[in-house]
């Protein structure tokens, strides 16, 4: 295939890579017991939270960077990483009226107006700048609606209870090196709380970002879905560009219980790295989990994971209540130099539990992309059955991908179904296009967007729009 | 209409149109004959601008443009519509929207406004009973699954919604049953009108009953070594290509 028509398509440039002049206060780099409690004392949080950081810490002193993953990278010196770092307020806030304008306008440049005139249709944001949460739309109107939606920093304050009882339910600090790491210092996220019989009147949103150079972000995300309770949340994140790695090892808990849904979904777009030379970029190390505790719960992760230096994910699902569902929707596409291995985990307790995974994944230029997924069916999981459908769309000659799937049944009436297939863009379906007319970035994203269209069809709508268009502008050339 | 002038073409080393002239006039079908590997379809491809093709000598002019500074897409909105030897397959990518986005792109370029998924859906309901197409069809993705001789037919649906100036069919018979064939055949000549051209590229003098042409060309090695009337296809269907294989190399 002609290179030089793959690296026009392929060589667009990242949007988002500008840097906001916005005072911040940050800890000095590192990280030692004392970081973790001045971030604790820096939040005045309750003596539970720096006992579960603490606990935390001392847990992951022991533990090893993991090595299994397939991906590259130098190892990472955790000492020279800022654990805390928020734009600077000087007061309290009390409207949005008072938020740094430059703030606001950082937020506008990406899209995402937090101003409520101006606000997407309903649709409540959690923006979150750094180590910490700084506007939190719609909070009254969700309120009065039962639902809880708050920066998490806040509900440990506001409710305890909930916290101590629900933090570290879904993913213990024992769970893996980042889990760890993160209970020790995550400083902000968001909270989420759908009582009983309730159904959230509008989509939850947080948008991410990352602005100050060498800082990490250790977000924690924890939604709550009581019986008969329902929610879509949805995250967005983008990062300047820098020449240094980031580090985002965030952590994010679901339970659903009784006939609750949750459905959770992503939009990443942090900075990649740079396109020809790989340098910089962020290493987006997250644990997403969630758990169906009560009889036909729901969970239903959707992702569209376009940025980043290095993936590494597993939205997963366990599935302890009887009849209980678990979906796992995902696009990762990786350009250039871009690594991912991502998929999921479908542990399989409860009977006639079902899970769907269908992930489509994109390579271009150089880049990785690995699918590694675990199918679970336990001895319990009765009647339990699985589909899985992993497919590969490669662009150009020089990128790879790879399908990990995992199976493991330890029950007879359990069924899994897999598919996997691998399709190429080649050069004769684009000039095929041309020769009908329509130029080739329309081509490309046409046919990417038939390929992944089993994953559009499931992100709320004001997204799928979005998404789709995000896939295209990776892709496009910016020169007609 | 068309004016190719002393064309020379390669693909990677290798020169496979050496030399060749062709005029082709508003109205007019010209079949474009002769043995493997002497140049049809790098023809085809060169007229459209297949990337992989090189220009090293000579011109063409279309509509009284330099048709070689042209992208493939330019051209396809100018008016030239190849209908493929292997049409291929595009996985998840619905064939109603791919001619809907191929007749909006011309629409567009000619400054007109597009035409909505309701409005199209009854044009193009009108053309596929011209090429004895289900509905379904429609529905499907761009030729996957399609057997060879629906790929063909298609090929010709997309002809016939985009109203080309000049269209190009390369082995349109290939790979079609006798009724197949017959389908196609009557639909290029449904769509036969004054002022639209057809070069059809062909290995049999079969088509030709069908589709008649009003010149027939012989190609052999990158060239036209003799053109004439109907009756030199039925020559060359008896004595074979040799004798003007001979007869260009002694040249």
């Amino acid at each position: 295939m002609s290179q030089k028509l793959i690296e026009d398509i392929t060589g667009r440039e990242y949007q988002y890579g500008f840097t906001s002049d916005i005072e911040s206060e940050a800890f000095p780099r590192g990280l030692s017991e004392d970081i973790v409690r001045m971030i604790s004392a820096k939040k005045n949080e309750p003596e539970f939270m720096l006992e579960f950081r603490l606990k935390a810490y001392r847990h992951w002193l022991t533990l090893t960077q993991p090595v299994w993953p397939n991906v590259t990278y130098p190892d990472i010196n955790f000492q020279n990483i800022q654990y805390y770092s928020a734009p600077k307020q000087v007061k309290k806030l009390n409207s949005l009226d008072e938020v740094d304008p430059e703030l606001l306008r950082t937020f506008e440049k990406l899209g995402i107006p937090l101003s409520e005139q101006k606000k997407l249709a309903n649709v409540a944001v959690d923006a979150i700048f750094d180590s910490v949460s700084v506007a939190t739309t719609f909070k009254k109107k969700l309120f009065a609606a039962g639902v809880i939606f708050c920066p998490i920093s806040e509900a440990v304050h506001e409710f305890p209870e909930l916290v101590k009882k629900y933090l570290g339910s879904v993913v213990p600090h024992t769970d893996n090196y980042y889990a760890a790491l993160n209970a020790a210092v995550f400083s902000d996220g968001s909270f989420v709380f759908v009582p009983k019989d309730t159904i959230c009147p509008m989509e939850l949103s947080t948008y991410f970002r990352i602005n100050t150079e060498g800082s990490g972000q250790f977000e924690r995300t924890l939604i709550v879905c009581e019986d008969n309770a329902h929610v879509s949340y949805l995250e967005g994140c983008t990062a300047p560009q820098f020449d240094t790695n980031q580090l985002h090892a965030a952590v994010v808990e679901l339970v659903a219980h009784e006939n609750a849904v949750i459905k959770y979904s992503t939009v990443q777009n942090w900075y990649a790295g740079d396109p020809k030379t790989g340098k910089g970029g962020i290493y987006n190390f997250v644990t997403k989990r969630g758990k169906c505790v009560g009889r036909k719960a729901k969970i239903s992760w959707t992702q569209i994971e376009t940025g980043s230096a290095i993936t590494w994910k597993y939205p997963s699902c366990i599935l302890i209540g009887d009849d209980s569902v678990g979906e796992f929707y995902s696009v990762a596409l990786t350009n250039h130099r871009q690594q991912a291995d991502t998929g999921t985990k479908m542990v399989h307790i409860g009977k006639g539990t079902r899970s769907t995974i269908i992930s489509k994944g994109i390579s271009a230029g150089k880049s990785n992309n690995t699918y590694r997924g675990l199918v679970q069916m336990n001895k319990s999981a009765h009647g339990a059955h699985n589909f899985t459908q992993c497919d590969s769309m490669l662009i150009g000659d020089r990128c790879s991908a790879t399908t990990l799937p995992y199976i493991d049944v330890r029950n007879g009436t359990a069924s899994v179904g897999h598919e996997a297939s691998t399709l190429k863009v080649t050069e004769e379906q684009l000039f095929f296009f041309q020769q009908r007319g329509i130029r080739t970035e329309d081509a490309m994203a046409t046919i990417i967007n038939g390929f992944c269209q089993d994953v559009f069809k499931e992100l709320p709508t004001e997204f799928a729009v979005e998404a789709t268009q995000l896939l295209g502008l990776k892709l496009e050339n910016s020169v007609g | 209409m068309l004016q190719i002038n002393n064309l020379i073409a390669q693909i990677e080393d290798q020169t496979i149109i050496n030399g060749l002239s062709l005029t082709i006039n508003p109205g007019e079908v010209h079949a474009i004959m002769g043995p493997n590997g002497s140049g049809k379809s790098t023809l085809s491809k060169v007229l459209t601008g297949h990337p992989h093709y090189t220009v090293n000598g000579g011109s063409i002019q279309y509509d009284g443009q330099d048709l070689l500074e042209m992208d493939p897409e330019e051209r396809a909105i100018a008016g030239i519509f190849l209908a493929f030897q292997y049409p291929v397959e595009i996985p998840g990518v619905n064939n109603e929207s791919f001619i809907r986005m191929a007749y909006n792109a011309k629409r567009k370029a000619r400054g007109e406004s597009e035409v909505d998924a309701f409005d199209f859906a009854q044009l193009i309901s009108e053309k596929l009973k011209l090429v004895e197409m289900d509905e379904e069809f429609l529905s499907r993705s761009v030729n996957q699954g399609f057997s060879g001789g629906e790929k063909k037919r298609n090929e010709i649906l997309q002809m016939a919604v985009l109203e080309p100036k000049l269209a190009i069919l390369d082995e349109i018979d290939s790979g079609l049953d006798i009724d197949a064939l017959r389908i196609v055949a009557e639909a290029v000549n449904k769509l036969r009108t004054p002022d639209r051209s057809f070069a059809v590229i062909t290995h049999y003098q079969r088509l030709l009953t069908y589709i008649v042409p009003d010149v027939v060309h012989i190609m052999v090695e990158g060239r036209i070594v003799r053109s004439g009337g109907r009756e030199l296809a039925l020559e060359v269907e008896e004595r074979g290509y040799d004798w003007l294989t001979v007869a260009a190399s002694a040249e």
